[in-house]
């Protein structure tokens, strides 16, 4: 017990400060400000993995780490979508995922985001459309911010959820 | 009967992996001598087929033990769509052969025909075999997947995804429970099957590293190696030896990234966020200091055809090898805390048990075998350029629970740290790439390189125009995901989340 304490002690905060919001990633109308003031001071995420190759995730991960320390801003994941403001897609949306995507999607209460992760989310990416794949996100489901980068950094996730509730 | 170690002596070489030869055999013979490969102490590498348009249908199977890495390939005559199964002999052989069926139509005698790779997405066509695919229904069809019923007193099933509750791949769960005691688990895979082994088709060779390292993104550095190995392998060339070390570089910066990754999620399924935090900063320390050196944080586009994308300076290289000191220090220092935790080291022990015996029986590989006692490791076993050089050494454990596969990560990490500090020292001048041409038509070739999780296998064959006519990217996951659901009987439930993580198999190089 007192090594983890005096390691705790020792490392301190080692938390960044977070980045700006980029207006160039939104894609749908910036939602009323009145929203944006009550869920944005408590968002509640549900992350979608609906076809990626899982890299997009490693850097989703990294988001909760005491360098981003999402949950110092008052965000964090939740276990299910009816907990959930915004969905954070990644992946070409495979076909095999239609389904319970839309489902998930279907299950997150009104008024919701959807943020788009990495380039597959965004444009099908190298996977593109095929007999297994449906392609982009938008193709299923509206999307207010496009974050692209294979797989986009820690950083620029956070300034596409940043964009998404403010404005 | 022939021995495994005299087929192979017989067979012929084989372009791509160190000790890979390849070898036909007669379709009516595929089962014995798969026996005979399995009673001569061989593994089941991998296993798929080819439906080139034109001509019979080809079975492929990898299988590698003591004396090499051997390819057997059968031919099935025109109009014949049966092969005899190997699940007999090797059980993991089950799911690929239930795959092959769902991509080429091809079907094994095997007694298990449910679909597997295929949901409801394509209701007809065998993608790897038709030309054309008809167009995917407008509206998606629910699946409805025949799990095997437990019967019982008091049994009740929990149905866990496709979308789980946190930041994972998707998959679904079928526990069959008394109270909190896993009776038996069912995986139902595929979801995330996008079409990767009919998009290789669409691309040149020369282009096909940057797919094959999104197989499965947290093990980029593998499958772009093992890719390129086959590829190279196929043109002929020799790696300039600066590349091949590069490469190691950036594959031990991807097993210290994972492991680090790994080893925080585990304290925190044992209730122990600490750790989650602590391993946290470690790893994004990693990666920042990868971006610094070799351009990207996680290295989906450094290992390309002939060398790698980027060479390091002196300067970078330095840095990075001064950062091993100090991280070795700090996940020794994690490493006491959690072994002298009586509260983790109770989730950790004797849980999600895999014995040995049973790792054996039912091929467990890579790092979740080696916590098994099944000591193979491609680095030690067949060592490309420089791990002939490095040696490594094959990190055992017997007791073959989360305690066990959590040690061979510490001990795993703590070596790649040392292998990073001594690829530092001993990186050989000269160019870090060279100009592939492209490999003749009909060329094949196999790459096996192993990965963080487990030895990736990349088997290619050249096709007309350098495209590439067939490519199977294979994922140890393949083999462990089966012995997962051994390894939850007797668990409790609330255990499951942790023995999974343990294990932390890939969806996405598993699904294809």
């Amino acid at each position: 017990m007192l090594k983890t304490l005096r390691q705790i002690g020792r490392i301190g905060i080692v938390t960044e400060p977070p980045p700006a919001p980029d207006e160039s990633l939104r894609q749908l109308a910036a939602m009323a400000a009145e929203v944006r003031r009550i869920l944005g001071r408590a968002l509640c995420i549900r992350a979608v993995d609906a076809g990626s190759c899982n890299g997009c995730e490693l850097e989703m991960h990294a988001l909760n780490n005491a360098i981003y320390n999402l949950e110092g801003l008052g965000i964090r994941f939740v276990a299910s979508p009816r907990h959930a403001d915004m969905l954070l897609v990644t992946g070409p949306v495979a076909r095999h995922m239609q389904l319970a995507l839309r489902r998930t999607w279907e299950a997150t209460p009104d008024p919701k985001w959807v943020v788009a992760i990495g380039e597959c989310a965004c444009t099908g990416g190298i996977f593109g459309e095929s007999y297994a794949s449906c392609g982009r996100v938008a193709n299923l489901i509206p999307v207010d911010v496009a974050v692209p980068g294979c797989p986009p950094s820690p950083t620029q996730i956070l300034s596409g959820i940043l964009t998404a509730i403010s404005g | 009967m022939m021995s495994f170690t005299r087929r192979y002596c017989e067979s012929n070489p084989l372009a791509g992996a160190p000790g890979a030869r390849a070898q036909t055999v007669a379709i009516e013979h595929w089962g014995s001598v798969l026996a005979e490969v399995a009673a001569g102490g061989g593994r089941l590498f991998a296993l798929w087929a080819q439906t080139p348009p034109l001509s019979g249908a080809l079975l492929h199977a990898a299988v590698i033990g003591d004396p090499g890495i051997l390819l057997l390939s059968a031919t099935l005559a025109e109009g014949v769509n049966r092969f005899p199964s190997a699940a007999e002999v090797f059980p993991a052989a089950l799911r690929m052969e239930r795959a092959i069926f769902d991509l080429h139509g091809l079907r094994s005698t095997v007694w298990d025909t449910r679909p597997w790779l295929r949901h409801t997405a394509w209701p007809e066509g065998y993608p790897l075999r038709d030309a054309q695919m008809p167009d995917a229904p407008t509206e998606p069809i629910a699946d409805a997947y025949p799990f095997v019923a437990v019967d019982g007193d008091g049994v009740h099933e929990i149905a866990v995804g496709p979308v789980h509750a946190g930041i994972i791949e998707p998959g679904h769960f079928r526990f069959s429970v008394v109270g909190e005691k896993v009776l038996r688990l069912e995986e139902h895979l595929g979801y995330v099957h996008k079409g990767i082994e009919r998009r290789f088709q669409e691309l040149p060779a020369l282009a096909g590293h940057r797919l094959a390292a999104r197989v499965s993104g947290d093990s980029a550095v593998a499958y772009s190696w093992a890719y390129c190995q086959a590829l190279e392998g196929c043109a002929g060339l020799t790696l300039p030896p600066r590349a091949a070390w590069l490469r190691a570089l950036a594959l031990e910066l991807e097993r210290i990234a994972n492991h680090l990754g790994d080893l925080g999620a585990l304290g925190n399924d044992a209730g122990f966020a600490f750790a989650l935090s602590q391993f946290g900063r470690l790893k994004e320390g990693l990666l920042r200091r990868t971006a610094a050196a070799l351009g990207q944080r996680y290295l989906l586009d450094f290992v390309v055809p002939g060398g790698t994308a980027l060479d390091v300076t002196t300067n970078t290289l330095s840095t990075l090898a001064a950062a091993m000191p100090p991280l070795i220090n700090e996940v020794q220092r994690l490493h006491d805390i959690l072994e002298e935790h009586a509260g983790v080291r109770d989730r950790f022990n004797a849980t999600g048990i895999v014995t040995p015996a049973l790792a054996l029986q039912l091929g467990l590989t890579g790092l979740a075998g080696r916590a098994s006692a099944q000591a193979f490791d491609l680095r030690c076993d067949f060592p490309c350029v420089p791990y002939e050089q490095l040696q490594p050494e094959k990190m055992l454990q017997q007791g073959g629970d989360v305690a066990a596969r959590v040690a061979v990560r510490f001990a795993e990490l703590l070596e790649s740290c040392q292998l990073v500090i001594a690829i530092a020292t001993q990186l050989p001048a000269g160019a870090h790439r060279v100009e592939v041409s492209t490999p003749p038509p009909g060329s094949i070739g196999l790459g096996c390189i192993e990965g963080w999780r487990g030895p990736v296998l990349v088997a290619l064959c050249i096709g007309a125009d350098g495209q590439i006519a067939r490519c199977h990217p294979h994922d140890p996951s393949w083999h462990n995901w089966p012995v997962l659901e051994h390894a939850v009987i007797g668990n409790i439930v609330a255990d499951f989340p942790l023995i999974n993580k343990s294990f932390n198999l890939s969806y996405s190089g598993h699904d294809l």
